[in-house]
């Protein structure tokens, strides 16, 4: 931690605290991970679940973005409305093939797992999640939901603002993936972006002494601010890489791979992609179980811009969306510090009602948001938006989606929303 | 010189101190015009060997096909990535390969949908040639091309139930950008381009039952059929500015159409839509040289491969293909798979703990390889001056400096440099 302000974005010293959470405090205090020296200790702790604490602000968010637009009434169903079943033929889920919530409502086929964890009060579903005037473009809509502003352009993430708010550590922020999303971008440091398989430094300590020379604090400044962050970046990685790097190649070598492939091996084809949800999930699992200080974690899914011939597309994503949550919220189950682990997943928009004539769907507009963890409120939030009431054909939404980051930076994250929404709306009733 | 390494580094892919002197007694003028001279046969590229590519597959129907299939697929992906690369490393016209890539960035096409790979191998081969001429012959021509229309869905586009996805991308992304057209336009315009179809065996033509031949509404005006929605577009005031920005932002710094920088691009671009006019126009502006420009960009993974294959003499296609093309994938970008229509954004999205560590790991496996007869023949208190002008930049901060006298030899020294914040911005 780089700074410890007495009074940071309106928070008080020991709210800040709070916040920050003990792991960090210890940290800045012995200057060692305390976490990160016993892997075999935190394994063996790894059986014995504990009783699940109510949400008091020291959990931990994992947020899954759902990039292209997934189409959010043929995730949550609302199979017994005529308007849904007329506006998309052969696109529909009939009633005998969702997986009934009520009598309304039901999930895609392929959200078994979901389903179960529907079942033991594990997964809350918001549903009409949007905002007003709402983008159908999606690069627009995606900084909308990143920024949590949608009247203005902000260069800033909601969960950079949270990051910058309470404490610029890279270890406390961490993206799955090469480049950090838009939601994490911040003013005073930057969360870490972690390329699963790959940690480790080469060329052992030599490179090391010379990398931290050649970015050590300052170094770049008179090439200015652009210089400056690839020097920061460069140490944020030694820092990330000393803490996080024993626990990985631990997981790494486990699974049997190598911890030091030169990256050619991870081929991008559609169906590897996709089960990188999984395992970007699985790293985040590792981390969590080792008792790392983060609290915000990242991984997102592609391939939800289903235009055309969407079903077959789309019930695949369902599938590896499914396996990767049901995976990894059974993991955290297992886990003491999983107890603190709460999932939101997202997309930027939802799609039309009726579908297009080549089986699939345009863009839309309000859709569901899922939230998962054992400090979730089960159960629908929010009013199922009117599939006649409709603007341009579109869903007119009935929850602000900053009221559900309301919820999660209060409850979860242990901050005061207006720190770092410039709009602050009432919490959605999720924890 | 360090004028023109600049001008190389953004028109092209970099060049050592060795090529900028023989250019300096041409003044900058000269070599401006010199890259944008794209009459002369590119005698870098003539050894190059286009990759054999099946323009069809028959279906895979059984699990065994489908996976022999993905292979296909899979070997034809990385022939036409090695075929590109190997030219923009080896290309002599560098600001042909740097403006055929500006524009697949721009009308951002992936390979992760667009299947055979000879479809992007085309799409790629109408950029290279029609990328320094006129943008709306460039835009007429992409928006019947075949991996074109079947990345954005242009073939199940019919008469009664439009499908919206090329025509919004047409005027958000590709045109006039958001903000100058409204939902309605874009109900409009994809009117327009119902009935286009493409075939890989027959190419494009216009299916008559499936086209709406009604007038069509939008921008204000009439117009009925695609060619017609496009060059109305071409000629709305916002597209000018849009895409002086998107040049400007390519080759100087970011902005956004509203810049005033746009205010000297736009109106001399929207006289005839001539994309050398607009490269020039770039490339000769005073502030193009200044220092906001100068530390305005981070060279994007294909720019920092591409450059330091290019200072260093090697071939992408001679290396191990996981060195370059996993570098690459490392660094979160790949030649043909954009990660959206929206094409790669820049600066920022380059610059964290995983491309730092890419980059590392690049630079070092790079080293390792690399002939450094130029590094090792100099006395030790050289060095740092070597690998500078070998890398074509003007010299060494402090702290880089002294990271380049702490390390222990020669590999190690380049691997600083490459990972030097000097060389890691364009």
């Amino acid at each position: 931690m780089n700074t410890t302000p007495d009074n940071v974005g309106g928070l008080t010293r020991r709210q800040f605290i709070a916040a920050v959470g003990a792991g960090t405090t210890a940290l800045a205090v012995s200057g060692a991970p305390a976490w990160a020296g016993g892997l075999s200790t935190h394994l063996a702790a790894a059986a014995t679940p504990t009783a699940v604490p109510a949400a008091n602000g020291d959990g931990i968010l994992v947020l899954v973005t759902l990039y292209g637009g997934n189409d959010g009434l043929n995730m949550v169903v609302p199979y017994a409305d005529s308007a849904y079943l007329a506006g998309r033929a052969e696109l529909a889920y009939q009633a005998d093939q969702v997986l009934k919530l009520d009598d309304m409502f039901g999930l895609h086929p392929s959200l078994g797992g979901l389903r179960g964890l529907w079942d033991k009060g594990r997964l809350g579903i918001v549903r009409g999640v949007g905002y007003p005037n709402p983008s159908r473009s999606h690069f627009r809509s995606m900084d909308i939901w990143q920024t949590a502003a949608p009247d203005s352009f902000v260069p800033t993430g909601w969960l950079g603002r949270w990051l910058d708010a309470t404490g610029p550590d890279p270890l406390r922020m961490v993206n799955i993936g090469s480049s950090l999303p838009r939601a994490m971008g911040a003013t005073k440091g930057s969360g870490a972006a972690l390329n699963p398989g790959k940690i480790g430094l080469p060329g052992g300590t030599a490179i090391e002494t010379v990398f931290s020379e050649l970015n050590r604090s300052g170094a770049g400044a008179e090439l200015g601010p652009l210089a400056t962050r690839i020097t920061t970046s460069g140490s944020d990685l030694l820092r990330v890489n000393r803490s996080f790097g024993p626990l990985l190649a631990a997981q790494t070598a486990a699974a049997g791979g190598s911890s030091n492939l030169e990256g050619g091996a991870v081929a991008a084809g559609a169906g590897e992609a996709n089960s990188g949800l999984r395992r970007d999930l699985d790293e985040v699992a590792v981390l969590i179980k080792a008792g790392v200080p983060t609290r915000v974690f990242g991984v997102s899914l592609g391939g939800f811009d289903t235009h055309a011939a969407e079903r077959d597309q789309h019930a695949r994503l369902m599938g590896v969306l499914d396996g990767a949550l049901t995976s990894f919220i059974n993991a955290m189950e297992a886990t003491p510090n999983g107890q603190k682990v709460t999932v939101m997943v997202y997309s930027e928009f939802g799609r039309r009602v009726a579908a297009n004539a080549s089986n699939g769907t345009d863009h839309g507009t309000a859709a569901p948001v899922l939230v998962l963890g054992p400090q979730v409120k089960g159960g629908f939030h929010g009013d199922p938006p009117s599939l006649t009431d409709l603007d341009q054909g579109d869903l007119k939404f009935s929850v602000d989606f900053r009221s559900v980051y309301s919820a999660v930076l209060s409850s979860v994250l242990g901050i005061d929303p207006a720190a770092v929404l410039t709009k602050v709306l009432a919490p959605v009733a999720l924890f | 010189m360090s004028q023109l390494a600049h001008l190389h580094r953004r028109a092209g892919f970099g060049a050592r101190n060795d090529e900028l002197q023989a250019l300096t007694p041409l003044g900058y003028a000269a070599v401006v015009e010199q890259l944008l001279d794209q009459t002369k046969p590119d005698a870098g590229v003539t050894a190059i060997v286009a990759p054999t590519l099946v323009p069809e597959y028959p279906e895979a129907v059984t699990l065994e096909e489908r996976k022999v299939r993905q292979q296909q697929n899979r070997a034809e992906r990385d022939a036409i990535t090695g075929w590109w690369l190997d030219r923009m490393t080896l290309t002599q016209s560098p600001l042909r390969e740097k403006l055929t890539w500006f524009w697949h960035g721009h009308f951002a096409t992936s390979i992760e949908k667009v299947h055979p790979a000879k479809l992007m191998f085309d799409q790629n081969v109408t950029m290279r040639t029609l990328g320094a001429g006129s943008f709306e012959t460039l835009t007429q021509s992409l928006a019947k091309d075949g991996a074109m229309m079947m990345w954005l869905d242009s073939n199940s586009n019919n008469k009664g139930k439009p499908n919206e996805n090329f025509a919004r991308e047409l005027m958000e992304l590709f045109t006039i950008g958001i903000g100058s057209y409204t939902d309605v336009d874009v109900r409009e315009a994809a009117r327009a381009f119902t009935g286009w179809k493409f075939s890989r065996t027959a190419g494009f033509s216009v299916k008559p039952n499936q086209a709406d031949t009604g007038v069509k509404n939008l921008l204000g005006t009439t117009a009925t059929t695609g060619e017609q929605v496009i060059t109305l577009l071409c000629h709305q005031p916002a597209l000018a500015r849009f895409i002086s920005a998107k040049m400007w932002s390519q080759f100087a710094w970011p902005v956004k159409p509203d810049d005033p920088i746009v205010n000297d691009l736009a109106p001399g671009f929207a006289a005839d839509l001539d994309i050398t006019k607009l490269a020039r126009a770039v490339f000769m502006h005073p502030q193009f040289l200044s220092v906001q420009a100068k530390q305005g960009l981070v060279k994007q993974p294909v720019e920092y491969v591409v450059g330091t294959l290019r200072a260093l003499g090697l071939q992408p296609s001679y290396l191990d293909r996981a060195r370059v093309e996993g570098a690459l994938t490392a660094l979160n970008q790949e030649p043909f798979a954009p990660p959206s229509v929206g094409g790669w954004p820049q600066n920022g999205y380059w610059i964290s703990t995983a491309t730092s560590l890419a980059r590392l790991r690049f630079a070092q496996g790079i080293a390792a390889m690399a002939t450094l007869d130029w590094l090792i023949g100099v006395p030790a208190n050289g060095r740092a001056d070597a690998l500078a002008q070998r890398l074509g930049l003007d010299g060494w901060t402090a702290a880089t400096a002294s990271a380049l006298t702490k390390a222990s030899n020669p590999k190690n020294q380049l691997t600083v440099a490459l990972v030097s914040p000097e060389y890691v911005l364009n």
